[in-house]
């Protein structure tokens, strides 16, 4: 048994060194001083960081990104609330198969989204806006805040349901009073989930961007440009400490939920 | 009451009514639009005018043009290696987790394997170019470690590194429906299997595989299929000769502007990718099957 314990300590520690290079080395560059993204580093410097802040087009793309993944996330979970209670709580005919026609963008390829609403907006004649941006991304954005709310709603105890009926309150509240509070860490985690894949999608983006760009078009516009490259790794610094920070808080109010509705806590997000 | 009332009051209705809004939406914004797509490769555009009369034009350039077969079967191809590499790498991670850490530990594993996932997408693949080039960090290291004199320049922009970096990006979606088929193996089970004297590879190859194979299945689909619609990392690490039809697909729906031929190349991806998951599943069923 020592023998293979052994062997996953090795294999555990070579296979977080790779799945972290990445990771760790955008901040490593973000501080090198150099217009070079190369080795060997060349000193300290916070200079790609004001680059940014001087960055005008940046600052569009950034508020284009920040409206198209708030809104995203409000409608995917508000979608997400009522697939996952509807699917936890009650059966009704069809039930299995109109959960997995609404899960399918998780396995579908992006490039198919993105090109079929192409299609969709062209063909009616709309005009590419944000709003393209935001229906593509509430459609991949909405599988995983079922999966989230899923799991948050399945754990809800039925009799405490049953005991508000008795008490004679009235659907409605016992929705706002008794299954909406349990369930909120779990609306919370969904909400900043669908903010953070929002925030950062391109491939969908990519196609459906008319003539503003969000944040990750942006980006793959400046990758053309050797250097420019230093502030995109300062800029990629940024993103990743704020997606960590908004996965730890969702985690935390994951967890929360988890606790409230008694359940042992077992696995993480999907 | 009618039975009309009655329905409308019990479980069913509310079920469906509650779940028609995600409902109407999925359908308006990717039924309808797959439905388009399917349409339009049957059609045929001539530079911004659509005719649409029916013709099978555009499957059969998307079929025989040799260029469209090459592209087409190196997608595939790079789309199988990287399940294969994926699965591969992600098992062991899984079973570590499920077997040898502590049941308090497992959720911050979890959460520590799925970090990386949300790095920024373009960057992350960037960086794999900044990993594996010409002055890179892995050329650097092996130089200045003496193993090479001269730089390796076979990693990058070609299909191995589009290879390991699309590993590298869907690793995490591996690993989850593994760790949870293990989570649910029956403990007891291998204990038993030891009890009659199966060896530990004997254990594991008769007893835990095959039912976690579930886990694998899953994996591999949530792999293969979403990875054959990338046209980033082809671009950015694949060099000429690691682009993908992703990438073609692209170039027909913006710059050629042959939309009609991209949804056709687009579908007859969708249709090879899903047959060929179609037949892993079925050949996994016999292979379960085999093992009872």
């Amino acid at each position: 048994m020592l023998g293979r314990g052994h062997f996953f300590k090795w294999y555990m520690g070579i296979f977080l060194v790779f799945l972290y290079a990445p990771a760790i080395l955008l901040p490593v560059f973000a501080f090198n001083d150099s217009s070079v993204v190369s080795f060997p580093l060349k000193g300290f410097t916070t200079k790609w960081f004001t680059v940014l802040q001087t960055t005008d087009s940046l600052h569009v793309a950034v508020r284009n990104s920040l409206m198209i993944a708030v809104t995203t996330a409000i409608f995917s979970t508000l979608f997400g609330v009522l697939a996952a209670r509807a699917s936890t709580r009650f059966s009704f005919p069809g039930r299995r198969s109109i959960m997995g026609f609404i899960m399918l963008p998780m396995v579908l390829p992006e490039i198919i989204i993105g090109v079929s609403l192409l299609v969709v907006i062209i063909q009616m004649g709309f005009e590419l806006s944000l709003w393209s941006i935001i229906l593509g991304h509430i459609l991949i954005c909405t599988p995983f805040c079922i999966a989230i709310l899923s799991s948050a709603f399945m754990n809800l105890d039925q009799s405490l349901e049953e005991a508000s009926f008795d008490l004679g309150q009235t659907r409605w509240n016992t929705f706002w009073l008794v299954i909406l509070p349990l369930v909120m860490p779990g609306i919370v985690a969904s909400l900043l989930i669908a903010f953070t894949i929002s925030l950062d999608e391109f491939i969908i983006a990519f196609f459906l961007a008319g003539t503003e760009p969000t944040l990750p078009v942006y980006i793959w516009g400046q990758l053309r440009f050797p250097q420019k490259l230093p502030s995109l790794m300062a800029l990629g610094t940024i993103l990743l400490v704020l997606s960590i920070s908004l996965l730890l808080i969702a985690d935390y109010f994951r967890r929360r939920g988890v606790r409230k509705t008694g359940i042992e806590n077992s696995g993480g997000f999907l | 009451m009618t039975w009309f009332q009655k329905w409308r009051r019990g479980e069913g209705a509310q079920g469906l009514f509650l779940i028609s809004p995600t409902l109407a939406f999925t359908l308006l914004l990717l039924a309808v639009p797959l439905v388009l797509v399917v349409a339009l490769s049957f059609w045929t555009q001539d530079y911004l005018t659509l005719h649409r009369t029916f013709t099978m034009d555009n499957y059969k350039t998307a079929w025989s043009e040799p260029m469209y077969q090459y592209l087409m079967g190196r997608s595939l191809k790079i789309s199988m290696m990287v399940t294969a590499m994926t699965v591969l790498l992600a098992y062991p991670v899984a079973y570590f987790i499920s077997f040898y850490v502590p049941p308090k530990r497992k959720a911050m594993w979890i959460f520590l394997i799925t970090i990386p996932f949300w790095t920024s997408y373009l960057m992350r693949i960037f960086l794999w170019k900044v990993i594996l080039g010409y002055n890179g960090v892995v050329n650097g290291s092996l130089m200045g470690l003496g193993l090479i004199e001269e730089p390796l320049s076979f990693i990058l922009y070609n299909q191995n590194a589009v290879v390991l970096t699309l590993a590298h990006a869907w690793v995490p979606f591996a690993i989850l429906p593994i760790f949870v088929a293990l989570e649910r193996v029956d403990r007891s089970l291998i204990e038993a299997a030891e009890d009659l004297g199966d060896s530990k590879l004997r254990r594991f190859f008769r007893v835990t595989l095959p039912l976690s194979m579930p886990g694998v299945i899953a994996a591999t689909i949530i792999v293969f299929i979403p990875t054959i619609g990338d046209y980033v990392t082809p671009r950015l690490v694949g060099g000429p000769n690691g682009l993908m039809i992703a990438n073609m697909i692209e170039l027909q729906f913006k710059k050629a502007n042959n939309a009609p031929l991209g949804a056709a190349l687009a579908i007859s991806a969708m249709a090879i990718v899903t047959c060929v998951a179609l037949i892993f599943i079925w050949m996994n069923k016999k292979y379960i099957r085999g093992a009872k």
